[in-house]
């Protein structure tokens, strides 16, 4: 049977200190610091505090991680090993072109891939996460339409969006239309209602946020382009399309993508990831600087671009996720790519066929692609609710799905579980949901009972916050 | 694939991409099929070998970013795949692993800080910086946002971005004769105009900021917030910013985290607790779980996109938690004596560098109170002397002219417990054959 470690681990500051030593600090009395709280510790002792708590947390390699919009695929183990060399570490920013060649060229390289993958002209690979591209895509409709002599004020987003979409819009200091979806997919009328001289942008994910493809996307892009406003494509669903479609043809102007999920580099509890903007030709002049240009044998930085929005992070993204996409990229090829989104398409589908039924029931009708979102608003009859499936699924082994999300679905429960599962994995999850829906509800309620520790007072987190261990 | 088909009862996969409209459809990808793991490596590893590290080739670049010893029990920590494979803790039941460490990274930015609350990691320390900027403004109510002309411009610009669509007006402010940023200047501006004032400790020139008494005076007199910049191992051994008046500290968290060409590390950040609710990204907090145990869960969310969406406090949701991980065990690993005695080192390696170059007619412009960074001016031609040492296998210091026209001539040197004595009198003995050569 499935149990997670589980140890009363103390925190730093409670382990025993085994190498205090008196260091001489040389520096005038006026700044020089007298007390430092902080615990100097053996390193076997330390390596066990980290090794313990490890073994309190659930990874990709532990298991299936089916987060819908999150994409947890699995990461294949020479990407790790690819930027570990100390010609990617210990390489500084600020070093001559001439020294750096190798890095440039892995640049460049994945810029080409993925204008290739996306149909887009141009890449930036500065942006440092999703929301990151978003923001900057965002400062690149306000560059475009005020080089037009235009101030647009208001971007448009559905209501099935990602959080970020409205959060990065904001930012960039734009108003926020909200439309409402129909049956699943953007309504037409709506948009049609909301666009105007005024519209900086749309921004859509497609397939969207239910798995649903927007079928009528290339009248939405004719719509948007008929008031001159741009079309913004959230990538973090390309895992759906790779090698079927490509989001430069159905009238995208700009696109960031999610590098850390399409592209198998892994999600470090949160991070680092990568969030590339792809834009269209006559956008390309606005991305920040430096753009990796190529000339004869050799690899630049240039900075002169006049139009370019500057820069948004310190330096040129996360290098080391860019090289790990890159790597993955080389491994799959075309083929692989389109077998890893026919694959996840697949496994979703399946997974829908075993899932849906009298608990779970399937919101909208149509087809779905890489992910599905059931409700199981019918649970609550006998008092159970997504969250409380979410936990129970704990008991057995198998991370929850994102519950709660898109907001257009009650008691959602979005379900992604990419290419990397197999059908018996499929089965398995597909068998304990079901299990789940029959199980006595107070057991369910009470969940996890299996876990390292039970359910989690998040309330009281808010209510009172202790925030460091000071604060005890 | 086929028996999933078979189950679907569906012929050809392409059924299951119905939606797509027949003019944009495409069949697979003009890129290269897939390759092999072993020639992917091999590619890999020969593009890369035109890259010259650390080790190829000693550097004494600074600005920002420096070479640090990263200790193998770090890297093992960070290796551990549930933790670098796992998702932003969503489940806390699944992952009080990484919610302790993280809890524990916030702990021990506070401790040298000397903030009240840390979030779990802005994206670097010059998106932290645009953040503060957003932070101030949204504190105060107030639109101007001041800091020193001697920060990166790198920093200057993200800045520009993150503040302009929030209707901050970023102003700069001189440095002086010392090289520290010149806080009299900030007497032209009245009480309750202005939002937010940066400064950095140490500055971009290295030197260490220690007018303690001054910016708390100038924070009364303008009433602004205090944002600093820090190197948070300099505040192993200096007194904490919040003595200096600070409300939000940043920094570049480079510790347990390689250089990695600028990527792949973290922005510090982290504030009084009074403003907690205005402040962006995720925060770890201890709580109990149903049977009275301790635990931890990500909280104080209202703030977040995922919750406010547009009316968030920032839109950062991907963050860089593995790097807080590495953070932590390296100051862990390290400890208190061991971070001093680093701290220490690097300060007395930088000033065993100053001293040799002045020894050669180099000019320190600047204040000698500097930590692992400093400003000199060569005798001759910077560029011609980087170029003759990087043709022997040595780079140089950051060339300053670019940037800062006034110092023309000026270089940034960067020293850390990474140069050993060989190393810097090797660099010093070629410096000297190249002043004489150029």
């Amino acid at each position: 049977m499935y149990r997670m470690a589980n140890y009363d681990e103390p925190l730093l500051n409670e382990i025993e200190e085994r190498k205090a030593r008196d260091v001489e600090i040389k520096i005038s009395d006026k700044i020089r610091r007298e007390k430092l709280n902080l615990p100097s510790l053996s390193e076997r002792d330390v390596v066990k505090h980290f090794i313990h708590l490890s073994q309190m947390n659930y990874g990709v390699d532990t298991g299936i991680y089916p987060l819908g919009s999150c994409t947890m695929k699995y990461n294949p183990k020479l990407l790790e090993e690819v930027a570990r060399s100390d010609k990617v570490e210990h390489i500084h920013p600020r070093q001559d072109e001439t020294t750096v060649q190798g890095s440039l060229e892995i640049m460049h390289n994945l810029e080409e891939a993925l204008c290739k993958i996306t149909g887009m002209d141009a890449f930036s690979l500065q942006p440092i996460a999703g929301a990151h591209g978003e923001f900057t895509g965002m400062l690149i409709v306000r560059a475009y339409h005020e080089s037009n002599g235009e101030e647009r004020k208001e971007v448009i987003v559905p209501d099935s969006a990602h959080g970020t979409n409205p959060a990065s819009a904001r930012m960039a200091g734009f108003e926020v239309v909200e439309i409402p979806s129909k049956d699943g997919r953007v309504d037409i009328d709506a948009l049609r209602s909301a666009l105007s001289k005024n519209t900086a942008a749309f921004m859509l994910t497609n397939p969207n946020t239910l798995g649903i493809f927007e079928k009528d996307i290339l009248e939405i892009s004719k719509e948007v382009r008929k008031v001159g406003a741009l079309l913004y494509y959230d990538g973090a669903n390309l895992n759906a399309i790779m090698g079927k479609a490509r989001p430069g043809d159905m009238g995208f102007d700009i696109v960031h993508l999610n590098l850390h999920k399409t592209f198998a580099t892994p999600h470090g509890g949160g991070g680092p990831g990568a969030g590339p903007v792809g834009v269209k030709a006559e956008l390309e002049k606005f991305l920040p600087v430096p753009r990796v240009v190529k000339e004869g044998e050799t690899y630049h930085f240039d900075y002169s671009s006049r139009h370019s929005i500057g820069k948004v992070s310190n330096f040129y993204g996360n290098f080391p996720v860019l090289l790990k996409a890159y790597a993955y990229i080389l491994m799959k090829g075309s083929d692989g790519l389109k077998e890893a989104t026919e694959r996840a398409v697949l496994n979703s589908n399946y997974l829908m066929s075993k899932v849906v039924g009298k608990h779970y029931t399937l919101p909208f009708g149509g087809s779905r692609m890489h992910e599905f979102v059931v409700s199981a608003k019918n649970l609550k009859e006998r008092g159970i609710r997504a969250l409380d499936v979410a936990k129970r699924l704990l008991d057995y082994g198998l991370h929850p799905p994102t519950i709660y999300f898109p907001l257009i679905v009650e008691e959602a429960m979005m379900i992604e579980p990419t290419e990397s599962e197999s059908m018996d994995a499929l089965d398995k999850y597909a068998e304990i949901m079901n299990i789940i829906a029959e199980e006595d509800a107070e057991l369910v309620r009470n969940a996890p009972s299996n876990a390292p520790i039970g359910r989690v007072d998040e309330a009281l987190a808010a209510r009172n916050p202790v925030l460091k261990w000071g604060d005890f | 694939m086929k028996k999933l088909m078979e189950k679907l009862g569906i012929e050809n996969i392409d059924e299951l991409f119905d939606d797509i409209p027949e003019e944009i459809r495409i069949d697979g990808i003009d890129i290269p099929p897939g390759k092999e793991e072993i020639e992917v490596e091999r590619e890999i590893v020969s593009i890369l070998k035109k890259n010259k590290s650390f080790e190829d080739m000693p550097s004494f670049l600074g600005g920002g970013i420096k070479p640090h010893y990263v200790p193998p029990a770090v890297r093992h920590i960070v290796s551990r795949s549930e933790f670098y494979t796992s998702y932003t803790p969503y489940q806390p039941e699944f992952s009080q692993g990484m919610l302790q460490s993280m809890f524990e990274y916030q702990s021990v930015i506070c401790e040298l800080t000397g903030m009240d609350v840390a979030n779990i990691s802005m994206y670097d320390a010059a998106t932290a910086l645009g953040e503060a900027a957003r932070m101030s403004k949204r504190v105060s109510r107030k639109d101007v946002f001041i800091i020193p002309k001697n920060i990166s411009w790198e920093k200057k610009s993200v800045l520009a971005n993150y503040a302009k669509n929030a209707g901050i007006k970023v102003e700069e402010i001189p440095y002086d004769r010392e090289g520290r940023a010149d806080i009299s200047a900030l007497e032209k501006y009245g009480n309750g105009e202005v939002a937010g004032i940066y400064l950095e400790n140490p500055n971009f020139f290295g030197i260490i900021e220690d007018r303690i008494d001054e910016i708390n005076e100038m924070k009364e007199k303008t009433g602004a917030m205090v944002v600093m910049g820090v190197d948070p191992l300099l505040l192993s051994i200096v007194k904490p910013p919040s003595e200096y008046g600070a409300d939000i500290v940043i920094g570049d968290g480079w510790m347990g985290n390689p250089m990695n060409f600028g990527g792949s590390r973290l922005g510090i950040f982290s504030c009084r607790k009074e403003h907690i609710r205005q402040m962006p990204g995720r925060i770890i907090g201890a709580t109990v779980d149903k049977n009275g145990k301790r635990a931890f869960c990500m909280t104080l969310q209202t703030r977040e996109q995922h919750i406010r969406r547009g009316k968030a406090t920032s839109n950062i949701c991907s963050n860089e938690a593995l790097c807080a991980i590495a953070f932590v065990s390296y100051v862990a690993i390290m400890g208190r004596d061991g971070l001093r005695s680093v701290a220490i080192k690097n300060m007395e390696n930088a000033k065993y560098v100053a001293s040799k170059l002045s020894s050669i007619g180099f000019e320190t412009p600047f204040s000698r109170n500097f930590f692992n960074e400093f400003v000199a001016i060569p005798p001759v031609d910077a560029e011609a002397l980087n170029e003759k040492l990087l043709k022997n296998g040595i780079h140089g210091a950051f060339m300053l002219g670019q940037h800062f026209p006034e110092l023309r001539n000026g270089l940034l040197y960067g020293v850390t417990e990474m140069h050993t004595k060989e190393t810097i009198d090797r660099m010093v003995e070629m410096t000297r054959e190249a002043i004489n050569d150029v």
